[in-house]
């Protein structure tokens, strides 16, 4: 028998053809067509060629583009935040602590909590007079703040919401990248001479950086994409200034404009493309082999 | 002496603010859902004087007509029937992915890997949806969810038979098992392991799922559990236990989940982010 026929029949692109037309059809399609109808007024059933004007509003209008700023301040914050916590508590929870085991499901438990249900949790503890939170820093005499209602504070507010809600994903991917880390590295550190900082430092943070680099890129692109936190906690107010793009992209579609919201998802494709694929270029340079 | 002590207090101090900040939010929600509406309007971290999650469960269900009780069946559907077909797609694309390699594959995998980063588009998706008649339908949202896990189910299950050795189909195709018969008697089998961790997570993520329901399934009668609990927050602004009691629900089959198959879902989570 021939092994090539064989071979060809075995492994024929028969296979792909369902998951090809899914993924073509519902996810490629829409992807594609994006590009015209973000150029148009659209309204499902008719469009109208407008050329850039959708765009140039989306950098004109301030309640627009303050999505924009908005958006990346976000996604740094939520990303610089889950690495750095992450790894220290990974850190932590690797060493020879005794409830290492049960620390780590509780810190992953928040991620199995659907993001709406956390959100209006957290609305109701940042109250700013009756909440939890509030309360607690009373009776150790400060005076809590507007976490949702005050301009400057609110976007971080939500920030931190993220961060305690999906830390619990970049603990585990860091474990693993600690775990990985053979022994004999660091009885070789201690023999030299070695302390604590060296051992962080010149060992467990470059042989780590291939679980670093997941981290960092997963937890950039999720903060760039996100929109249902900052939906239930905020709405994008106070005013707009907690809006992200992907919530304009909401209050579009609720408003019937539909040409505009599809501008905004371009929008959104181009700066998740313009900052994720130089990032993740960056990264895999600066990765040091074993 | 001194420096174990230091170290140890520092240590103690960590582990308490760890759990302080992780379980102070959960067990609000749990001590929320046992209180009476007032008792709830204070907003205090206190456990529930005389705790009624009998009767708060009773009426989160009966809330709205039984929204509820349609909303998980919904959900329920939504989440097998998504995940059946993305296993049986993303599994034989991951067969031949890892198993030949020419020009259109390349191709193939990049628009994979672009599936992963970029958002979908959602209007133009919803223009898809209605041109094919399957927008409002649940059908219609069960093909979406599978087209936005697939990228994530596919990877698994390439990296996944980089493991499973070739000497294995040859000695399959020598027997003239080949085709259809080798995929569906011995590779498929093999994949188990990938197949378990996909259905764990991939039933977490669709069942939290929030933003597709809300714009490819609107209107009450379709609601899923997410939804539901939208439309308690504007109901119930003042029930706060009500609210949260839905809350406790609605965590209870992912923590079920988490129970049994912990192992699957670290694993699966910290391969995704490896391999990719």
């Amino acid at each position: 028998m021939n092994v090539n026929v064989s071979y060809a029949k075995s492994y024929s692109y028969w296979f792909l053809l369902p998951a090809a037309l899914i993924y073509g059809l519902f996810f490629l399609v829409p992807t594609l067509a994006s590009f015209y109808f973000s150029l148009t007024r659209w309204t499902l059933t008719e469009s109208y060629f407008t050329g850039l004007d959708n765009f140039i509003m989306f950098f004109s209008e301030s309640s627009l583009n303050i999505g924009l700023v908005n958006t990346v301040i976000y996604a740094v914050l939520t990303a610089g935040l889950k690495v750095v916590v992450g790894f220290l508590l990974a850190v932590m929870l690797t060493s020879e602590l005794r409830t290492k085991h049960l620390l780590r499901s509780i810190i992953f438990f928040p991620t199995l909590i659907s993001t709406i249900a956390v959100g209006i949790t957290f609305s109701n503890l940042f109250h700013p007079t009756m909440g939890a939170i509030n309360n607690l820093l009373l009776q150790v005499g400060i005076e809590g703040p507007d976490w949702l209602g005050d301009v400057k504070l609110a976007l971080l507010s939500v920030a931190l919401v993220d961060v305690w809600k999906g830390v619990g994903i970049a603990l585990v991917i860091f474990i693993a990248g600690i775990l990985a880390i053979p022994q004999h590295y660091y009885e070789a550190l201690a023999i030299d001479g070695g302390n604590a900082w060296h051992k962080f430092s010149n060992l467990t943070v470059p042989l780590a950086r291939p679980a670093l680099n997941s981290v960092i890129l997963l937890a950039f692109i999720g903060g760039l994409r996100s929109f249902d936190l900052v939906w239930t906690m905020t709405g994008g107010g106070p005013g707009f200034t907690t809006d992200l793009v992907a919530s304009i992209i909401y209050k579009q579609y609720q408003g019937g404009f539909y040409g505009l919201a599809t501008a905004g998802n371009v929008i959104l494709v181009i700066l998740v493309s313009a900052l994720a694929f130089p990032l993740f270029r960056f990264l895999s340079k600066a990765e040091v082999d074993l | 002496m001194i420096r174990t002590l230091r170290r140890f207090s520092l240590e103690l101090l960590t582990v308490l603010l760890t759990i302080v900040v992780f379980i102070g939010p959960l067990l609000f929600i749990l001590f929320m859902a046992g209180k009476t509406t007032p008792e709830a309007g204070d907003m205090t971290l206190s456990l529930p004087k005389n705790p009624q999650y009998g009767e708060n469960i009773l009426a989160v269900f009966q809330a709205s007509n039984f929204l509820l009780v349609r909303a998980f069946i919904n959900s329920l559907m939504l989440t097998v029937f998504s995940i059946a077909v993305l296993i049986v797609v993303s599994a034989m694309a991951g067969f031949v992915l890892e198993r030949r390699s020419s020009r259109l594959l390349s191709i193939t995998n990049s628009l994979i890997l672009i599936g992963l980063m970029i958002p979908p588009s959602v209007m133009t998706t919803i223009w898809v949806l209605q041109g094919i008649g399957l927008y409002k339908t649940l059908f219609g949202l069960i093909m979406i969810e599978v087209a936005l896990g697939f990228p994530f189910a596919v990877l698994l299950y390439r990296a996944f038979m980089v493991t499973v050795p070739r000497e294995l189909d040859e000695a399959a195709m020598m027997e003239g098992c080949s085709g259809w018969s080798l995929y569906r008697k011995i590779i498929f089998p093999l994949l188990k392991s990938v197949s378990a961790t996909v259905i764990v997570l991939s039933s977490i993520n669709i069942f939290n799922d929030f933003v597709n329901p809300l714009y490819f399934l609107p209107g009450a009668q379709n609601a899923t559990v997410q939804l539901t609990l939208f439309n308690f927050m504007t109901r119930y602004s003042t029930q706060w236990n009500l609210l949260f009691t839905n809350v406790l629900l609605l965590t209870v089959p992912p923590l079920i989940l988490f129970l049994f198959f912990n192992k699957q879902i670290v694993a699966g989570m910290v391969a995704g982010a490896v391999k990719s």
